[in-house]
């Protein structure tokens, strides 16, 4: 008994002094002296805990999140912040500063939008066998908002579907117009068409900035560093090297008034590698992230175990409505991906979302206003049908698109119709043609090679196919080359069938060295049914050893060539068509899908440039300064010296000798 | 000797002409020895290529001649192999002229020392007879005109061949004594090419002796004479600087050009010393080593002007075989220059020491630059040292040869003075050496 009492006077002592502490820091805090008793402090803990579980509650969710994508690892701590700020934001607005348990998105929606919303979603997807047997996929998730990000005096703080980083970049910068572009390999026109969205091999980037910036470079340079970290890329290699302003080849593709190529800037890197870490990123601007809708076919696995992976951001103003009094912004976020028939489909001509994706649809992105499945259905060139789709729908749609006329089978996700009873759809598409059809080449293609041999000179040579049967039309064609590479403008020959083809307009800025990059940018006409080559030599300089690559001979990139054109449509070529339609639209043969825009980007260059040799800087210093130090020094000794008689000294025996004998008193010899 | 002239001429243009003509010009105009970024005729035609699109050629970093060249050829670009035969003929003339002009002077010289007495009695095999002068001019016309080197840089047509002609104008128009075309040539050729600002030391030496105005500070003669002389030259360098920002209205030229020649930012190889240094440089010394090795080219005018103020012409030639050894982008035309004079110093034979192994090294890199040049950069069975090795010897073999013949002459005016054959007390001969 006395033991069980003394037990628990220790306890109580026990418990006393462990909450003192605690007490008597509050109390610090606080400016009191007095003790309280243990029931203050404990309260005082409860408080001091509240934060922490919060905090908690933020881990659990971080937890949860990693559990669910392992790909989302890969996080930029931007866009984390991001995700947790918008609904907290929310949450304030609504209840007043109470600082509950962050609520999903989702929660969100389902909730009930604010009464005026000014921001919608869209996300479709168009899958398009090809007739290689290759399958393209291209998604496009597009945010349109009607609000002004630039406006100084009244920032916009509240993002509900447009992302927040991307939103504080524009206003920060007064950016018009933002295009960025992550390929991973290169789109073979020729046995794929015309891609629905073009992106060269690396990483495409071009800003108009509004004209009220001042200093376009430094924001230039501030801008690239900010979206290398955004998207987790090395966007900050681009520099004056490698930023151009194209005079003629990128205008504005959105509401703009301002075509002053002064605030343009494009700049590729070719060399640039796509992976993961930039899906990720890019996954994070989505409002639905890859939770929900077409998003969650999204796997970094299947995506990456492809023959061509091009992902792009495109910010652009657009009109509100058809007066055009007040633009809103538009984010428009595409990926497009071509399955390879024998890397990733086991030489099997069927291909199915799970199949390519390793996921299927289950429901819409419950934020996106529409969400849309596309399936190009349209016949072989000989009027076979190409593919078996299934499940089958009943919408279909026909539209001309680049310039042909395609017919779509629509999949409407925000109805349950094609769900069906699986509540799930798995597009299946199976090939009725076994073998591969040749198809009808593109009408405007281009291919570009290093010509020349050894590592002195060079020569860029540039195909262009004109492959209409007759009509001529005018493309514009941008090189930049770098600096390294010294392009001779004198040796441009454009010849198209065997004869000479002067530019109408040719834009040339020379480079120089280590500032900044070649540019030539030029208007050809193609005439009909040709093939026009266009070469340039140049000169290969030798660097610093400190400018070459950690891989000096794996060779240096030179960004692809763009050709951008208005390509006169296959739709006007099809006789058969005319006969189709009523009479009265088609006396005239222009129409207006007769011509549409198109760019064409050539291959990157691989060019190898002559090395030093990198092991031996202190030698060739020392080398070096000893020819100069032979050259000094024999002048020196000239210069210094005078002809004298040479008095023969005495040798060494004799002056041994001479010693010993003053030593000894006797006269020496 | 002035029909032998023209046959020299004939034979001279003929060659270049037949070389025009044949295949071998282009693979010419493209090797790295014959020309240089400062003076590649590709990079002139590209000039006015640019200028023809409306751009200004020194907006890019491919064309660096001055103004005046541009303009010269956007008149005579269709005339271009004349103009640099014609360059090359008249550099060949007027070395002619002025040798002929000037073994007068010195004969003339020779003589009145010798009837002054002042000469020691068993020097006469040292004195200069007028037999052996008198082919001295054709000599050097055939040494230039002929030698192998010119004829590559004008089949190249190399603008150092109209360089060279310039500074052959101004050391003919030196030696005939008329100042003012002497500092206006002087002005044109430092205007091309930058460095041979330092050949005003010679050319004012010579002429101050050619006035019989004594070289010292306390002389107001001299000062008169100096700072005439200096006013015309800077003059006349003022005056063409603002002819060529007139020509394009802007002074991009001045970085362009000046710029490009002193920092040296193009390390294209060449068979110099400076591309393979500064491309293996650490970054942090580059600034350094830039000033070191471009004072290293004019620091010799002082020490030498001092040591061979009564030898002016010599000094010339010391001064502008300095030059073509350490300027920033050397030619083997800047080479041909100062090798045109070797047969004026021909009476220095006797005294050359080693004359025998430098004839063999330049000749065995001459042939090896262009086979190390073809390892290296078609074949890849050889990597940059191999080509960096034969510059370092081509550059110790014309150093070592320039600095022979300066030895030489020294030597030769030392027995002029001292006596040829010096005998000990004991009748043994004595053995000179350099203290």
């Amino acid at each position: 008994m006395a033991g069980a009492v003394f037990g628990m006077l220790l306890l109580f002592v026990f418990i006393n002094f462990g909450s003192l502490p605690i007490k008597s820091e509050v109390s610090h805090l606080d400016g009191e002296q007095t003790f309280s008793t243990s029931k203050v402090s404990t309260e005082e803990v409860h408080q001091n805990q509240v934060p922490d579980t919060s905090y908690h509650h933020h881990r659990e969710t971080f937890q949860d999140e990693e559990r669910a994508d392992p790909a989302e690892l890969w996080t930029s701590p931007e866009s984390r912040s991001q995700q947790y700020e918008t609904p907290l934001v929310e949450s304030q607005v609504e209840e007043g500063g109470q600082s509950e348990a962050p609520a999903t998105r989702n929660g969100l929606a389902e909730s009930g939008q604010p009464p005026k919303v000014n921001d919608r979603f869209q996300e479709e997807l168009v899958i398009r066998p090809l007739l290689s047997g290759d399958v393209y996929s291209s998604f496009q998730f597009r945010t349109s908002w009607d609000t002004d990000l630039l406006n100084k005096q009244k920032k916009v703080s509240h993002f509900r579907l447009f992302p927040k980083s991307l939103g504080q970049v524009i206003s920060k910068f007064s950016i018009r117009e933002l295009h960025i572009s992550f390929t991973q390999g290169f789109w073979r026109t020729q046995q794929w068409g015309p891609p629905f969205l073009p992106a060269p091999p690396g990483v495409e980037l071009w800003v108009w900035f509004e004209h009220t910036v001042q200093d376009v470079d430094t924001s230039w340079k501030e801008l690239t560093s900010v979206l290398s970290g955004i998207f987790c890329a090395s966007l900050n290699f681009i520099d004056s090297t490698n930023t151009i302003q194209p005079s003629a080849s990128f205008k504005p593709l959105g509401v703009a008034n301002v075509t002053d190529q002064r605030f343009l800037r494009y700049a590729v890197l070719p060399r640039e590698v796509v992976c993961t870490e930039n899906l990720t990123p890019w996954k994070k601007l989505l409002p639905c992230e890859s939770k929900a809708g077409l998003a969650v076919l999204l796997k970094s696995e299947k995506l990456f175990h492809s023959s061509f992976h091009s992902q792009a951001v495109h910010i652009q103003p657009i009109c509100q409505d058809l007066q055009c009094k007040k633009t809103s912004w538009e984010l428009r976020q595409t990926l497009s991906i071509v399955f390879d028939l024998h890397a990733t489909g086991q030489s099997k001509r069927e291909w199915s979302l799970f199949k390519m994706f390793s996921r299927t649809l289950t429901e819409p992105c419950p934020l996106a206003s529409t969400s849309k499945v596309y399936v190009d259905i349209t016949e072989t060139p000989k009027g076979d049908d190409m593919i078996e789709v299934a499940p089958a729908v009943t919408l279909q749609m026909h539209a001309v698109v680049l310039g042909d006329r395609r017919k779509y089978m629509v999949y409407d996700l925000m109805t349950p119709e094609p769900y069906g009873s699986l509540r799930s759809l798995n597009i299946l598409l199976k090939w009725k043609l076994q073998d591969s059809e040749e198809m009808l080449p593109p009408i405007l293609h281009a291919e570009r090679y290093v010509g020349g041999y050894g590592l002195q000179t060079g020569e860029i040579h540039t195909l262009i196919y004109n492959n209409h049967p007759f009509r001529a039309f005018p493309i514009l064609l941008m090189e930049s080359v770098p600096w390294y590479l010294r392009l001779y403008i004198h040796t441009l020959s454009v010849i198209s069938k065997g004869r000479e083809n002067k530019p109408s307009y040719i834009h040339y800025r020379p480079s120089k060295d280590r500032q900044y990059p070649h540019l030539l940018e030029m208007l050809v006409q193609l005439p009909p049914n040709s093939i026009t080559k266009v070469t340039v030599q140049f000169e290969r300089a030798l660097l610093k050893w400190t400018e070459y690559p950690p891989d000096p001979n794996h060779g240096f990139y030179v960004s692809s060539s763009v050709l951008s054109a208005q390509v006169p449509s296959a739709v006007a070529l099809d006789a058969n068509h005319t006969t189709e339609g009523p009479l009265f639209t088609n006396l005239f043969p222009i129409m207006e899908e007769s011509s549409y825009f198109m760019r064409v980007y050539t291959e990157p260059l691989l060019v190898n440039l002559p090395t030093p040799d990198f092991s031996m800087p202190y030698n060739v210093i020392c080398l070096t300064c000893t020819v100069v130090a032979v050259g000094y020094g024999s002048l020196y000794n000239l210069l210094t010296r005078t002809f004298q008689v040479e008095e023969p000294s005495a040798g060494l025996a004799k002056r041994i000798a001479n010693v010993i004998r003053r030593l000894r008193g006797v006269p020496p010899l | 000797m002035a029909a032998s002239l023209v046959l020299v001429l004939l034979i001279a243009v003929t060659v270049r002409a037949v070389l025009f003509r044949s295949s071998l010009a282009e693979i010419i105009a493209e090797r790295v020895e014959v020309v240089s970024p400062l003076n590649g005729w590709k990079r002139v035609v590209e000039g006015l290529a640019l200028l023809d699109l409306g751009v200004s050629p020194y907006s890019g970093d491919v064309f660096h001649e001055t103004p005046l060249v541009i303009y010269l050829f956007h008149f005579v670009i269709d005339y271009s192999e004349i103009v640099f035969m014609i360059a090359d003929a008249i550099t060949a003339v007027a070395l002619y002229l002025a040798v002929q002009d000037y073994n007068k002077i010195v004969f003339r010289k020779q003589k009145y020392t010798l009837e002054a007495g002042r000469y020691p009695l068993d020097v006469v095999e040292l004195l200069r007879t007028p037999k052996e002068m008198m082919y001295i001019p054709i000599k050097v016309a055939v040494f230039y005109l002929l030698n192998p080197f010119t004829v590559l840089s004008c089949v190249a047509k190399s603008t150092c061949g109209l360089n060279n002609a310039i500074t052959a104008l101004f050391i003919l128009c030196t030696i005939k004594g008329s100042a003012l075309l002497s500092a206006i040539f002087l002005a044109l050729a430092t205007y091309q090419s930058l460095y041979p600002f330092t050949l005003f030391a010679p050319a004012l030496l010579y002429q101050l002796q050619r006035q019989f105005i004594p070289i010292s500070i306390h002389s107001p003669r001299f000062w008169i004479f100096t700072s005439q002389y200096g006013s015309m030259y800077l003059g006349s360098l003022v005056v063409i600087t603002c002819l060529s920002f007139f020509l394009l209205s802007s002074w991009d030229f001045v970085t362009s050009v000046y710029g490009f020649i002193l920092s040296v930012p193009d390390l294209t190889p060449n068979i110099g010393l400076f591309w393979y240094f500064f491309a293996e440089m650490f970054e942090h010394f580059r600034p350094f080593f830039i000033c070191v090795f471009q004072i290293n080219v004019v620091f010799y005018t002082i020490p030498l002007s001092v040591k061979l103020k009564e030898h002016p012409i010599f000094l010339m030639f010391m001064q502008i075989a300095v030059i073509s050894i350490f300027k920033s982008y050397p030619t083997v035309g800047d080479i041909s220059l100062y090798m045109a004079f070797l047969p004026l110093w021909h009476h220095l034979y006797r005294f050359l020491r080693n004359i025998f192994l430098v004839s063999i090294v330049l000749i065995a890199c001459s042939v090896l630059f262009p086979v190390l040049w073809h390892l290296w950069i078609y074949a890849g069975s050889a990597n940059s040292n191999f080509y960096y090795a034969i510059t370092l010897a081509f550059n110790v073999g014309q150093i070592l040869l320039v600095s022979d013949y300066f030895y030489a002459y020294l030597r030769r005016e030392h027995h002029l003075i001292h006596g040829l054959y010096l005998k000990k007390k004991d009748g043994t001969e004595e053995t000179l050496i350099l203290k």
